[in-house]
């Protein structure tokens, strides 16, 4: 099954990875998308620009993140021993930041002073907004109008910031919609304005600009488990929205054969259901937001609505490079319901003092899952994604606690 | 031979421009898709574009993002949308249809599965708009049973791009007046002008052009380099809301015929 010689390879010079990926977007944005790539294919592997990109990680993120071992969860468990990857910890508390410092930077290399950006949960349109704060960089967030509902601080934290929110208000009302309608904004002002994508979807070459960027997680986490413990971890694991902390995480050890590959997605009320956002593990092959993958569709095409208890796993398409790595079996795609990761978030916090986000919490409860399976002396590391402040509200209406 | 080329072929021998209305199929009324499609035809319209809706319409303004929501909203799918092409077909079996969307509906049907139903429904061409010509591949199966794949052009393309695009187009090629979504107000002729020139310059193809055509005005402006004008959002816009199938027959007239007579009138 497994015939992939080398993973680094890929994208190929089409976007494509396998069958997946590609750039399936409007006449209009061929040009402008080629444009980028050409300039980011150079600013890749031009060292000032990446000694840029990494002094930003250093002093202004605060990289490299720690490994954690969370030995009390671990003993609770009774198994493997589990390690946490904290981006929990960097400014403005996950791993989205990463990407926003690099595209940011790219943005700048371009002349571009107008930014627009998609936003579910706000996670991303806060890290936009802040890059945009710090670089001067005008900064305009799409975000569905239900989302804005349910996310009022991060709403309010983007305009702190200077961000302009705008609403939006067709379709589903959510993630899917504010993609839409980033893209519209694009596709309109193209000359001027930079698309900060905030996952790795979209079309060629985002899924690959923002896995460069995220693959610092990977990096960082593949050398302090040889210098901490002096191997690489037995199994692996994040949670898979759009996919931007997995591939982040995963990238680095995509060739190390020996380390298992686990990516969970949102199961949300339980796959049966229908109630989900599980686009790998219930989806299939087809074409949305500019490039091919697995999506949750009707069979006539239509994308149908997703749930999950995260608003930042509730996503009906997915990063093209997990559908690759799904089909060639290099990783393996789970699902984690609303329950076991409501129950993850309550261990981790009682167990180790970590209120971590509700997606990463999904990534916790396969960590626990496969700890639970396997001997003490293995290691399962696992993506803490973001922290978990943004949700307490989210986590006390669903248990009826008037706060 | 496929029916846009022998339309275009037709307009051309006989000095005429040619007048394209899109329409979502299914919107406003289901029920009155077919009948809607013959008064488009009885106020002169040379080829229909009829829109198949997506939940995701990324290139569409307002206006046919609405009509898709409505039409979805009532259920309306792939099966329905052949069958009013069959329907149509049994009493027009000239006008040229073409189905204007999006890719995932293709992928999903399966593209040659696709090209089945619509060739036996009486399609004849397939507008796909997140297809660039890069991607040509996933679509080949449509080609190969005899559609005609219409390809697009836009003021950002580049003259490699263009010349590519030019080469493997077919049935005509769709220009895309200004960079941005269908029914925005940002038509400039002039601009349009000299790129559909260059367009000349290296196809034989029909050029009809489209994004910003809301009028007698701007269709005459247009008609006087282009093979066709494209109307869409004006008309879905005018079209929104109708009372009955009767109504929508009488708004698609009223709105189409003054553009016809304007573009019958200034034809060189």
């Amino acid at each position: 099954m497994n015939m992939i010689q080398d993973y680094f390879a890929y994208p190929d010079a089409r976007g494509r990875f396998g069958d997946y990926g590609g750039s399936y977007v409007a006449e209009t944005l061929v040009a402008p998308l080629a444009e980028l790539n050409t300039a980011y294919q150079a600013l890749r592997t031009d060292p000032a620009f990446i000694a840029e990109f990494e002094r930003d990680l250093k002093y202004y993120v605060g990289r490299p993140s720690p490994i954690y071992h969370a030995q009390h969860l671990s003993q609770r468990v009774g198994g493997a021993q589990i390690l946490l990857k904290r981006e929990d910890l960097n400014h403005t508390g996950a791993h989205k930041i990463n990407n926003t410092i690099g595209q940011a930077l790219v943005a700048r290399h371009r002349g571009k002073r107008r930014i627009i950006a998609e936003t579910g949960a706000g996670q991303h349109g806060v890290a936009t907004a802040t890059v945009c704060a710090r670089f001067g960089l005008d900064c305009i967030v799409y975000m569905g109008a239900i989302d804005i509902e349910r996310q009022k601080i991060n709403v309010y934290r983007m305009k702190l910031l200077g961000a302009d929110v705008v609403s939006v208000t067709s379709g589903s009302k959510t993630l899917k919609d504010a993609l839409n309608e980033a893209m519209r904004d694009w596709v309109t002002n193209v000359a001027d304005t930079f698309y900060i994508i905030g996952t790795v979807a979209g079309p060629h070459p985002y899924p690959q600009m923002v896995r460069d960027f995220n693959a610092v997680v990977g990096r960082e986490a593949h050398a302090q488990m040889l210098e901490q413990y002096g191997r690489l971890p037995d199994v692996i694991t994040a949670c898979v929205g759009g996919g931007s902390n997995a591939i982040g995480l995963f990238h680095a050890f995509l060739n190390d054969r020996d380390v298992a590959i686990v990516g969970v997605e949102a199961a949300g009320d339980g796959i049966a259901t229908g109630h989900h956002a599980a686009s790998l593990v219930a989806g299939r092959p087809g074409v949305l937001h500019g490039n091919r993958t697995y999506v949750l569709c009707d069979d006539d095409g239509q994308i149908t609505e997703t749930h999950s208890v995260s608003a930042g796993l509730d996503y009906p398409g997915v990063g093209p490079e997990h559908a690759f790595l799904k089909d060639s079996g290099r990783a393996t795609y789970v699902g984690i319901t609303d329950e076991e990761a409501l129950a993850a978030f309550h261990e981790l916090a009682r167990t180790e003092g970590i209120l971590a986000a509700l997606e990463s919490s999904h990534a916790v409860a396969q960590a626990m899952k496969l700890a639970r399976e396997l001997p003490k002396d293995k290691l399962v590391l696992c993506n803490l994604s973001g922290r978990g402040d943004k949700d307490v509200h989210t986590i006390a209406a669903r248990e009826r606690i008037v706060l | 031979m496929n029916r846009i080329d022998r339309r275009f072929a037709h307009l051309k021998a006989n000095h005429r421009s040619g007048l394209i209305p899109f329409i979502t199929a299914g919107d406003p009324s289901p029920d009155g898709t077919v009948a809607l499609m013959h008064a488009l035809v009885a106020a002169g319209a040379d080829l229909i574009e009829l829109g198949v809706p997506f939940s995701d319409p990324m290139a569409d303004g307002p206006v046919i993002q609405h009509a898709s929501e409505r039409a979805l909203g009532k259920g309306v799918d792939l099966a329905h949308i052949f069958g009013w092409v069959r329907e149509f077909r049994r009493r027009d079996n000239d006008t040229p249809i073409v189905l204007m969307g999006y890719m995932n509906p293709v992928e999903i049907r399966g593209a040659a599965h696709f090209a089945r139903e619509a060739t036996a429904a009486g399609v004849d061409g397939v507008l796909l708009v997140d297809c660039p010509i890069e991607e040509y591949a996933s679509a080949a199966p449509l080609r190969d049973a005899g559609l005609r794949q219409i390809l697009l052009a836009a003021p950002t393309t580049t003259p490699a791009r263009l010349a590519r695009i030019c080469s493997a187009a077919q049935g005509f090629l769709y220009y895309v007046s200004f960079a941005g979504i269908t029914g925005a107000d940002r038509l400039d002729t002039n601009s349009v002008r000299d790129r559909v020139a260059t367009i000349r310059a290296q196809t034989q193809m029909p050029v009809a052009v489209g994004f910003g055509v809301r009028d007698a005005q701007s269709a005459t402006a247009i008609a006087g380099f282009a093979d066709a004008v494209i109307i869409g959002s004006a008309l879905v816009d005018r079209l929104a809301g109708a009372g009955s199938t009767e109504e929508a027959c009488a708004r698609a007239h009223a709105f189409l015929t003054p553009i016809r007579v304007a573009l019958d009138g200034t034809s060189p």
